[in-house]
């Protein structure tokens, strides 16, 4: 089970657990946490809502693809969904490969992936208002709207 | 029957998780079409679609027992 969603708060040490190898020189993690300001608009809480089966099937082929890209490597990551408090952990995503800099490429790549690919979605909370949040690549990802084919399969 | 489920705005807006419908023989494209009126929903033309939990493209012809889902422009991370 190294990819989940998680109702209940995300153990860190646990995640970095899953990728322990002894062919490992490196382990990379990163930790998203909740930010209370974007744009100076104050956040109060999120909700963070996942098509969960979907969202697991996504998350491993995250994985697949980091282990085709580099080799070596052992990838483990857990999103949380519900309601989200400000510096709470969202999602952490453990990469270990046989040489630092693959584990923090590969890291890297996980995270932006999971922009592009995982059915999950956050709510912004802010004193005035919600609303939905969609797409926030600044990459400006999809121009026709969704993914192309090659972001899906790659 | 199929089963389709709606997700962040869309699930709002229709106020449920998810609706049952004949879908059958249908395309993506229609299913979205005929929902979009029903429950006036927005912004489906920035709506990923997926079949069976793996992304489909708009062509795809739903099959019986096929569950559908509408997925908006995802915010994970």
């Amino acid at each position: 089970m190294n990819f989940e969603i998680s109702k209940e708060p995300i153990n860190t040490q646990a995640v970095i657990d899953k990728v322990v190898q002894r062919e490992a020189g490196a382990i990379t993690t990163f930790i998203g946490t909740v930010r209370e300001l974007t744009h100076g608009k104050k956040t109060l809480f999120l909700v963070y809502e996942a098509y969960e089966p979907m969202a697991v099937k996504k998350l491993e082929q995250i994985g697949n693809e980091i282990k085709d890209k580099w080799a070596g490597a052992e990838v483990a990551i857990t999103h949380r969904v519900g309601k989200l408090d400000i510096t709470d952990i969202a999602v952490v995503i453990a990469v270990s490969t046989p040489h630092r800099n693959d584990a923090y490429e590969a890291n890297r790549y996980a995270i932006e992936r999971i922009k592009e690919i995982v059915p999950i979605w956050k709510k912004e909370h802010w004193e005035d208002g919600e609303e939905w949040i969609g797409n926030q690549l600044e990459t400006v990802a999809y121009p026709s709207g969704k993914p192309e084919e090659s972001d899906l399969n790659e | 029957m199929n089963k389709i489920m709606l997700f962040a705005h869309l699930r709002d807006e229709a106020g449920a998780e998810y609706i049952e419908l004949q879908a059958e023989g249908k395309t993506v494209a229609d299913v979205k079409e005929l929902i979009a009126e029903k429950y006036n929903l927005t912004k489906l033309d920035s709506t990923m679609s997926a079949i069976n939990e793996e992304f489909a493209e708009d062509d795809e012809v739903i099959q019986k027992g096929d569950i559908i889902a509408f997925i908006p422009p995802v915010s994970g991370g």
